[in-house]
């Protein structure tokens, strides 16, 4: 910043940014004004965009303008084309991107400041936590992504010493970005050991991304795209010191806030620590551990019901509970669901869902997906308010959902998921679980629901259950 | 740390606060959309990659700018378009 009276244009277009970023996350608040406070947002950065393109004397044009364009191909075709199931794929794939970008902005930076030999200690620093951060939002997204997209497994993956891995690698990448600042700051002529070192800790932090996201199960993801969610937002604000960019830092900040808050919400819906999701690699653990008692106990005592059986009970109900999870996702159901659910409704019967925080892969995933099939968002419930409503409900529909309904989590200490708040499906009068085997959940463990006497089970692939369901009750 | 540092550190630190104050007001049936449109803010580091790429003598880091543009618009536009298809399904109660 230059110390004239008047600061540049560009400067107030960064303002105004900022100001419409802060009016239209508020506006995200209510479903009714969401849609306005995304296009705020969007103006927003259209203006800072066209003032950046518009103020700077660039020398490269065509070659920013390819890259622009490219991306925003890239990006609109991909965001056009997604399927609502794959939401938390595309939102770790954007994530991963932003991630990346502030990385190679700050190895870009450095570089220049390295040639020009004008590096503060100010500016080295801030340089290589940008760096260092947005390298691993950057790798742990990929990886992310790789799970979430089945391209690779989604259960965790702990070998003998991963924690000491981790930590040589976390203290290779601190001990390189302290020695870059230091090399910079007392020999600034000689650059080669400053690269060397820089590009160290930046490969020591995208190892790491990779290696913290490897542990993490399934169902620990909305924990871990949100926290990646955050890392990005950090990543840009720290690039915003780098370039003393205020829309930068205020955006960053922004997002950062929101992806932490959303971190620990998820973290206190499952009961556990970041920590914990982080570093304990959960399902391996309840794996091992529940099979040697899972072996005979949970085979004979589950009941089986029939389509008609169950059709039958949900048309003659005064109020059905629909409680989703990822299965529905996977099976693609929740237009099926919606159809029943409709079907349900024209016969007098109260419908309504009940949505556990971590349902899903990523925060508020269920409900997106029945926003999809047009359920209207009204009849969405969270569980602080269905649960009471469970006890007046003579049926409780589990679709795909597994662990978030284990009344285990309530009284058995052992379990490893006591504690967890959990959606008290077993206070209904009748429960129906819908499952394409009795294969356990994430968590690894039996549910202990199974083998409550009101609970009956019907086995297959839940599209294709809710489908015969809805024909079932057209023909009672 | 230099006046302009600490400057900046209070805008930064006054904005998570901010931050803070906003997104815990939403809830948690948009938790998705918020997610997805928080994504493309960060996209704001096209900003940052635009300032980069176009000054920069053609080398290592003019690569990485060039490639940083990509990536940051990528994330921008498709989080916008994203957030506003995921946006437009969501409807009061009504018929059909």
């Amino acid at each position: 910043m230059t110390d004239t009276t008047f600061a540049p244009p560009i400067e107030y277009a960064y303002l105004i940014t900022g100001v419409l970023f802060i009016v239209g996350l508020r506006l995200l608040g209510s479903p009714k004004t969401a849609r306005l406070g995304n296009r705020i947002a969007a103006a927003g950065m259209l203006i800072s965009l066209v003032a950046v393109l518009l103020t700077s004397g660039f020398v490269s044009w065509p070659i920013l303008i390819i890259g622009l364009v490219c991306g925003a191909i890239v990006g609109i075709a991909g965001a056009q084309n997604v399927k609502m199931t794959a939401m938390p794929q595309m939102v770790a794939i954007f994530n991963g991107a932003g991630g990346g970008a502030a990385a190679m902005v700050a190895a870009a930076e450095f570089l220049t400041h390295l040639d020009a030999q004008s590096i503060t200690p100010d500016v080295s620093i801030t340089i290589l936590l940008s760096a260092v951060v947005g390298a691993m939002s950057f790798t742990g997204s990929i990886l992310a992504y790789l799970k979430l997209q089945e391209l690779m497994t989604g259960r965790p993956i702990v070998y003998a010493g991963q924690q000491i891995v981790n930590a040589l690698l976390a203290l290779i990448m601190v001990g390189a970005s302290v020695f870059a600042v230091y090399t910079c700051a007392t020999d600034p002529t000689n650059t080669t050991p400053a690269i060397v070192a820089f590009f160290g800790a930046m490969a020591a932090a995208a190892a790491l991304g990779v290696l913290v996201v490897l542990p993490i199960g399934g169902a620990d993801m909305p924990v871990i795209i949100s926290l990646l969610n955050s890392f990005t937002g950090l990543a840009a604000a720290t690039t915003g010191f780098v370039l003393s960019n205020n829309v930068l830092i205020i955006s960053g900040a922004l997002v950062g806030a929101s992806g932490t808050l959303l971190t620990l919400m998820m973290g206190k819906a499952m009961n556990r620590s970041v920590t914990n999701v982080l570093f304990g690699a959960f399902g391996a653990v309840a794996t091992s551990g529940a099979s040697s008692g899972a072996s005979g106990a949970s085979s004979g005592t589950v009941r089986e019901a029939s389509v008609d059986d169950v059709a039958t009970m949900l048309a003659y109900a005064n109020q059905v509970v629909i409680v989703p999870g990822y299965g529905m996702a996977v099976a693609q159901a929740q237009h099926s669901v919606r159809e029943l659910a409709d079907q349900l409704e024209s016969r007098g019967v109260t419908v309504k869902y009940a949505i556990h925080p971590v349902a899903g892969r990523m925060p508020g995933h269920m409900n997106v997906l029945l926003a999809e099939a047009n359920v209207p968002y009204p009849s969405l419930f969270d569980m602080e308010d269905i649960n009471p409503d469970f006890p007046r409900t003579d049926v409780a529909l589990v679709i795909g959902a597994n662990d978030v309904t284990n009344p285990a989590a309530r009284y058995d200490t052992a379990s490893p998921i006591y504690g967890m708040p959990i959606l008290d499906v077993d206070k209904a009068e009748r429960v129906v679980v819908l499952k394409r085997s009795m294969k356990p959940g994430f968590a690894g463990i039996d549910n202990a629901l199974y083998e409550d006497p009101r609970c009956v089970m019907l086995f297959g692939d839940a599209k294709k259950s809710v489908d015969a369901l809805t024909a079932g009750v057209k023909r009672v | 740390m230099s006046e302009q540092l600490l400057t900046e550190l209070t805008i930064f630190i006054l904005a998570v606060f901010v931050g803070i104050e906003v997104i815990s007001k939403v809830p948690t049936t948009l938790h998705t959309p918020l997610m997805s449109a928080t994504n493309a803010i960060h996209g704001i580091v096209l900003v940052g990659a635009l300032l980069v790429a176009g000054v920069e003598a053609p080398r290592l880091g003019a690569i990485l700018s060039v490639i940083a543009v990509f990536f940051a618009s990528l994330n921008v536009f498709g989080g916008f378009v994203v957030t506003e298809r995921m946006l437009t399904m969501f409807r009061p109660r009504s018929k059909s």
